[in-house]
């Protein structure tokens, strides 16, 4: 069936930076200083992507930070955890919204 | 006993789908690279594939279903030959080794051949209530036990050894924690190995052993020496599983795309011998499970006057890919 996203497209990430090579070069070295090991650990860093990843529910990212989190040795019961994390953001973020509502909804009623 | 020439290729090889990875030999061609056998320092002893365990990673297919154990006149032989060359370490393995009968015997006479015996365990076998006397046995003749425990969660751990398994290693990591196993100015190694949960490459050794040793001490007063993290070998129950579950292919191109040319000349084959139940001899206990003995023949363990020869060829097949991912396997 044919779909927007494939998963072997995900290994043809590089060639994005066929047209803007210098710009490729500078993203993804970046991206590479990012998930290196910091005052937080590379496992935890796969943890925070892969919340991130939920949130903005990337089907590329949700695979390769999947494996990722669980090469770098978190397990399952983690990485559920860290979706709740995201999912409770997002629904916060709808949320907190009510407060918006409710001033006006005050403002406008007797 | 005569020299027989292998007959069959390794039933594993025909497991599973037509890999897309280059074969291990010409990738090592393409680094101009060649396996050789280096001077021998260790001899493993495989003393069975009979185990009380079916992990589900197991590259030996060692089960309670397999019945394959050393037995006393190939057992004298290894000791023989133990007692011939003087490896610098003797390393015990199976299936589970505490369930070969003549264990404490191969124990008792091995351990002044060498300055360091090894014993794998997976540690339900050694805290069945039957083993308190072989636990006994490694402590006096301080032998270093190496005990497989792949994650720190129970859910992940008996998922790929079985249920209720992570409970059984806590306990018996504490019993012999009790011992003095794993504690400090002991001199008793405890050391961990730990392997994925499925069909994915390890984490960091350094990190894992951070956290295992902060998590193990914290949540159940567990201690240990060192932890050894390594990737899972696509052969036997491991395969099997790879291939039910689609995942061979991916996992073998994982490793392949691991592959570090710098790790070739560190891999275990190259100082290792590796005896099987029945005295055979091969490169490595992966070559071992697929069925491809040292030198391409079989040679009885009591065939051997010395070491096997520096510059050898070691023979390869895919599986190889395991022990060249990333920093390589020791």
């Amino acid at each position: 069936m044919e779909t927007y996203y494939k998963p072997e497209d995900l290994l043809k990430f590089g060639e994005v930076g066929k047209e803007a090579p210098e710009l490729a070069k500078k993203f993804f070295d970046y991206y590479a200083a990012v998930f290196a090991e910091g005052d937080l650990s590379e496992r935890e860093k796969s943890l925070i992507a892969l919340a991130v990843a939920h949130a903005i529910q990337c089907p590329y990212c949700i695979d390769a930070h999947t494996q990722s989190c669980l090469e770098k040795g978190s397990n399952p019961a983690e990485m559920t955890e860290a979706i709740h994390v995201a999912t409770a953001i997002r629904g916060g973020a709808s949320l907190v919204h009510g407060v918006q509502m409710r001033n006006i909804s005050e403002k406008l009623s007797m | 006993m005569p020299q027989t020439t292998l007959s069959k290729k390794s039933e594993y090889l025909n497991a599973g789908s037509f890999s897309r990875v280059t074969p291990f030999n010409l990738e090592l061609a393409r680094y101009d690279l060649k396996l050789k056998r280096d001077k021998t320092t260790t001899l493993q002893v495989n003393v069975g594939l009979h185990c009380n365990q079916a992990c589900r990673h197991c590259h030996l297919n060692a089960g309670p279903g397999r019945v394959e154990n050393m037995q006393p006149d190939t057992l004298d032989a290894v000791v023989d030959y133990a007692s011939r060359v003087r490896f610098g370490t003797v390393d015990i393995t199976g299936g589970a080794p505490e369930l070969n009968p003549h264990i404490t015997d191969l124990i008792e006479r091995l351990s002044p051949l060498t300055s360091t015996l090894l014993f794998r365990s997976n540690l339900s076998a050694l805290n069945d209530g039957k083993h308190d006397q072989l636990m006994s046995l490694l402590t006096d003749h301080r032998v270093v036990v190496l005990a497989s425990f792949p994650a720190i969660n129970a859910s992940q751990t008996n998922s790929q050894r079985g249920s209720g398994i992570f409970d059984v290693s806590i306990d018996a990591l504490r019993k012999m924690n009790a011992l003095g196993y794993g504690r400090q100015g002991s001199g008793l190694q405890l050391n961990l190995v730990s392997n994925p949960t499925g069909a994915f490459l390890p984490p960091s050794q350094d990190q894992t052993e951070k956290r295992f040793r902060k998590v193990l001490k914290d949540k159940w007063g567990v201690f240990f020496n060192n932890l050894y993290s390594f990737a899972n070998v696509p052969l036997g129950r491991f395969r099997q599983w790879l291939v039910r579950s689609n995942n061979l292919d991916m996992y073998l191109e994982k490793l392949a795309a691991g592959f570090n040319p710098c790790a070739v000349s560190s891999v275990m084959c190259r100082t290792l011998v590796s005896v099987s139940w029945d005295g055979i001899l091969f490169d490595c206990d992966f070559n071992l499970a697929a069925g491809i003995p040292m030198g391409g023949r079989k040679i009885h363990v009591s065939e051997m006057t010395g070491p096997p020869g520096e510059g050898a060829p070691i023979v390869t097949a895919d599986h190889c890919y395991t022990c060249t991912a990333g920093s390589g396997f020791t």
